[in-house]
């Protein structure tokens, strides 16, 4: 049988993904340009007996997902980056405590209220290291409107499987532009679910590292009770201040994400095979980008496209080895400059990085970056 | 058919224009299996004042989402055609409201001249599809989608009730301009 298609807005499929990965809550609070996915939620989670609250403010409305969440609820918010600003206590909460969750990001400038209505990357930093201390962070960045729905699926599984927050971050370009979408059949994509205990109610722990370095998480209101803090906890839950427990714990929580970066990493390669110039480019930006490298190639240009759908954990092992193999590393970003920083970090100075800019509230065009090319190469 | 052919809709907001760029994009990408990405003003430029969609049609997959240098535009109002009717590619063309446009903008490109608000409110009867007779003039003069493509992509959008309206100011903008063609 034909599939599904219609013509979507990114936001609306963000809706759609999130419903396909089973999500049954949403708490959030309506912010430009992010709305529709809210808008859409508000139609379609009751129809299947879940549960859409609008919240007091951005915070509440974290919390209401992390509360939603730790009762077995698979639960989404959507917001953008003043948003996510506001979110960001309960953020840490959620990566201490250990919460699945997914946060969308629908991107636009800054800093504060910034311009409402035009994309921005400048989140992109913000989502590893948004909230204080050393966390694991996962941050998903999809280019188009069925990466968008098929992005939101997977946020929702590296959550439950990692149970921690995940971010899904995508600029108003994206978020806002209609495309045509085929919608998976059940079972097409992969819907990962949390793993609960299988102890007893009596016995269980819900920070147990015997049983690996994602314990089983039970549901708030089953026969499982236990203890949630924002402290640095014990096996039970129960705060401690017991160095070896403390170091152990937070070493687990970042072993989550870097012990597991082959699961999580997620990159296409564009004509990259005999590149002399690589342009990594991610979100609306990959898109400049891959028709630039069209562009040019008709020239004759040795030039392709690196692009992370997976931008954190950051992919260092392969923009190391596209450092060595090429003279330079392109790097446009609707912001002053922020991946660049990693890019620079993992290329330890093994060849030209070259960044290109733009935070006017329109996009970078493909003419930017073809010249910037010819510039460096 | 060309690997990308960009098209603008401009006029007034809320004379439907932004509709009109959506049942395009649904008409190349769901009924003809084209690649399609349509793209509308938004914010404060989008509230009054002129208004303008675009939608970029492909064999291929498209990368930059944006129109750069546009195939064909639109413009219902001589705002929208002072603001949003440059950056027409050489051989282009340009299709206006000849009521409202009087000054039409210059370029090495083809400019039909169409009553279109007038003929939606006299030939069709309501001027509220205004859009559709834009939208059916826009496909007869670019033939970047079917003339069926277009009119089931039409009859999928709009109330049931208002079928034979649509279909109607469909038809009279798609004839509007084979007239004007042969003319």
């Amino acid at each position: 049988m034909a599939k599904k298609v219609a013509l979507l807005q990114g936001n609306t499929a963000c809706a759609f993904g999130a419903l396909y990965a089973g999500c049954n809550f949403f708490g959030g609070y309506p912010i430009t340009p992010s709305t529709e996915v809210a808008e859409v939620l508000s139609e379609e989670l009751p129809k299947i007996g879940g549960k859409f609250i609008q919240m007091e403010d951005e915070i509440a409305a974290m919390a209401s997902v992390i509360g939603a969440s730790l009762t077995g609820q698979k639960a989404l918010t959507a917001t953008s980056g003043p948003g996510v600003s506001l979110k960001q206590e309960l953020i840490g909460y959620a990566c201490i405590a250990e919460v699945p969750c997914v946060i969308i990001n629908v991107m636009r400038g800054g800093p504060s209220t910034g311009m409402p209505t035009g994309p921005g990357q400048s989140d992109v930093q913000q989502a590893k290291w948004g909230t204080h201390g050393d966390h694991a962070a996962i941050a998903l960045v999809p280019a188009s409107v069925q990466e968008i729905f098929s992005e939101t699926v997977r946020a929702f599984n590296l959550a439950e499987k990692y149970r921690m927050p995940v971010q899904v971050l995508y600029d108003e370009i994206v978020g806002h532009m209609r495309e045509r979408i085929e919608f998976p059949e059940p079972g097409e994509l992969e819907v990962i679910n949390r793993t609960e205990p299988t102890v007893s109610p009596e016995d269980y722990k819900p920070f147990d590292p015997s049983f690996g370095d994602v314990p089983p998480l039970a549901a708030f209101g089953s026969d499982y009770r236990f203890h949630v803090t924002g402290l640095n906890k014990a096996a039970d839950g129960f705060p401690t201040t017991k160095a070896n427990l403390v170091d152990d714990e937070q070493r687990r929580q970042i072993r989550k994400v870097d012990g597991n970066q082959p699961d999580i990493e997620l990159n296409e390669e564009y004509l990259t095979e005999d590149a002399e110039v690589i342009i990594f480019a991610y979100g609306s930006t990959s898109r400049s980008a891959r028709y630039a490298v069209n562009e040019l190639r008709k020239e004759g240009i040795k030039v392709g496209l690196f692009r992370p759908i997976t931008l954190w954990p950051f992919p260092e092992k392969r923009v190391a080895e596209l450092a060595k193999q090429a003279k330079a590393i392109i790097v446009p970003e609707l912001n002053l400059g922020q991946m660049i920083l990693e890019v620079e970090r993992v290329a330890k100075g093994t060849c030209n990085i070259v960044g290109i800019n733009r935070v006017d509230g329109e996009p970078i065009n493909p003419g930017q970056i073809i010249d910037q090319v010819k510039e460096v190469k | 058919m060309a690997q990308r052919y960009e098209i603008r809709f401009s006029g007034a907001g809320g004379q439907g224009l932004i509709t009109a760029g959506i049942i395009l994009a649904e008409a190349a990408s769901i009924n003809e299996g084209k690649h399609a990405v349509q793209s509308q003003s938004y914010g404060p430029e989008a509230r009054g004042g002129a208004s303008k969609s675009e939608v970029i049609i492909s064999d291929e997959p498209i990368d930059y989402p944006k129109a750069t240098v546009v195939d064909a535009c639109l413009a219902m109002t001589q705002e929208s055609a002072d603001k949003y009717a440059n950056g027409i590619k050489p051989g282009g063309v340009l299709l206006i409201d000849a009521d409202f446009v009087k000054t039409v903008p210059a370029g090495e490109f083809k400019v039909v001249k169409i009553p279109i608000m007038r003929t939606a409110k006299e030939e069709v009867g309501r001027e509220i599809v205004a859009n559709v007779v834009a939208l059916g003039a826009m496909i007869a003069l670019t033939d970047v989608v079917s003339r069926e493509a277009g009119l089931k992509a039409v009859l999928a959008k709009v109330p049931e009730a208002f079928l034979d309206l649509n279909e109607k100011a469909y038809s009279v903008g798609f004839e509007k301009v084979k007239e004007a063609l042969d003319a």
